[in-house]
């Protein structure tokens, strides 16, 4: 089936989950990872069990601290 | 308030574009904007917004200029090394623009603080570099209906939101809290390329510029993602939260606290 991953066509077997898609994707740490398909966040403890559809738009949020690098607080 | 015919010079190239114009400038010039760290991302920010003229900047950070810091913290010079960030910071401001009244805010931000920190200004910029902090504002500056900034950089990918109260989600919508100690990587263990911290504080100040001035789509509900790899930009549509629970409907944060200090039950 044909979904969207970060705004690109791709190609993924039909029934694929989330979870089944980070990896295969090479997500870094999915657990922290925030996941939003069609415009609407899922929750971290449905990754394994949401199964994907065709056309879906998946969108992978990362989280991204840097910025200063000063001391620890 | 008039200009002075030095300041009409200084700030021509804003003031002959249509969505800015001498009433745009008047509002830069009265505008008080807080960046918090003057790091990576501050400096740039700084430098930009002391350059257009906003009347007041704050500083905010309680560090001492690293020799590690100049491959990307322009604010700051090799002469610097060891001074405090804010009096640096203060220094390349001053030189840049005396018309910008600098306010150094020596000190870590926390919860302790961080009302009264941005209660001044109209616009918060976050260029912390952890993710205690990052928290923190947003909470704040939910809790205070202050809009802010929030950026981040690492490698060479950037991302940055804006929040404006009642103009889509916050921070803590789309990442529910701060990952454990060492889950993610930071730039001081993965790396950062400076011109990175100039592009993505450079856009932190256009936000900022954006929303005094009253022109144009904010980054409300969006993040924008910027991968200097492959040169992606994306701005990546942000679906509201009603559950967060700092912004949602039944709000569980009701002030703004230090993340990762374990707290007293007090229920």
């Amino acid at each position: 089936m044909k979904i969207l991953i970060s705004g690109k066509p791709a190609e993924a077997e039909d029934g694929i989950t989330i979870l089944q898609l980070m990896e295969r994707e090479q997500v870094e740490t999915p657990q922290y990872v925030t996941v939003a398909v069609n415009n609407a966040f899922i929750p971290m403890d449905r990754y394994a069990c949401y199964a994907l559809q065709e056309g879906d738009a998946v969108e992978f949020l990362y989280y991204t601290g840097g910025g200063c690098d000063g001391a620890e607080q | 308030m008039a200009l002075s015919s030095e300041q009409l010079d200084r700030y021509s190239r804003h003031i002959i574009l249509k969505e800015v114009g001498l009433r745009g400038q008047k509002k830069l010039m009265q505008a008080k904007v807080l960046i918090i760290g003057a790091g990576g991302l501050g400096s740039p920010a700084a430098m930009y917004l002391a350059a257009a003229g906003v009347g007041t900047i704050g500083i905010a950070d309680a560090d001492e200029v690293d020799l590690s810091n100049l491959q990307r913290q322009i604010l700051h010079a090799t002469a610097d090394v060891g001074k405090p960030k804010v009096d640096s910071a203060r220094e390349t401001i001053a030189a840049l623009n005396p018309d910008v009244t600098v306010i150094c805010h020596h000190l870590f931000v926390s919860a302790a603080n961080v009302m009264e920190l941005i209660e001044p200004y109209d616009f918060v910029i976050d260029g912390t570099d952890n993710f205690a902090a990052k928290f923190l504002i947003n909470d704040a500056c939910v809790l205070a209906g202050k809009p802010f900034s929030h950026a981040g950089i690492i490698r060479f990918h950037g991302q940055l939101m804006t929040y404006v109260p009642g103009r889509g989600p916050c921070y803590r919508c789309v990442f529910r809290q701060p990952p454990p100690k060492d889950a993610v990587p930071t730039c001081r263990e993965a790396g950062v390329i400076g011109a990175m911290a100039g592009v993505i504080g450079c856009m932190q100040a256009l936000e900022a510029v954006k929303y005094i001035v009253g022109v144009g789509d904010l980054l409300t509900g969006r993040l924008l993602t910027f991968d200097a790899l492959d040169m992606e930009v994306r701005p990546i549509s942000l679906p509201e939260n009603p559950d967060c629970p700092v912004c949602g409907k039944h709000p569980t944060i009701l002030q703004p606290f230090d993340e990762g200090v374990v707290e007293c039950d007090l229920k």
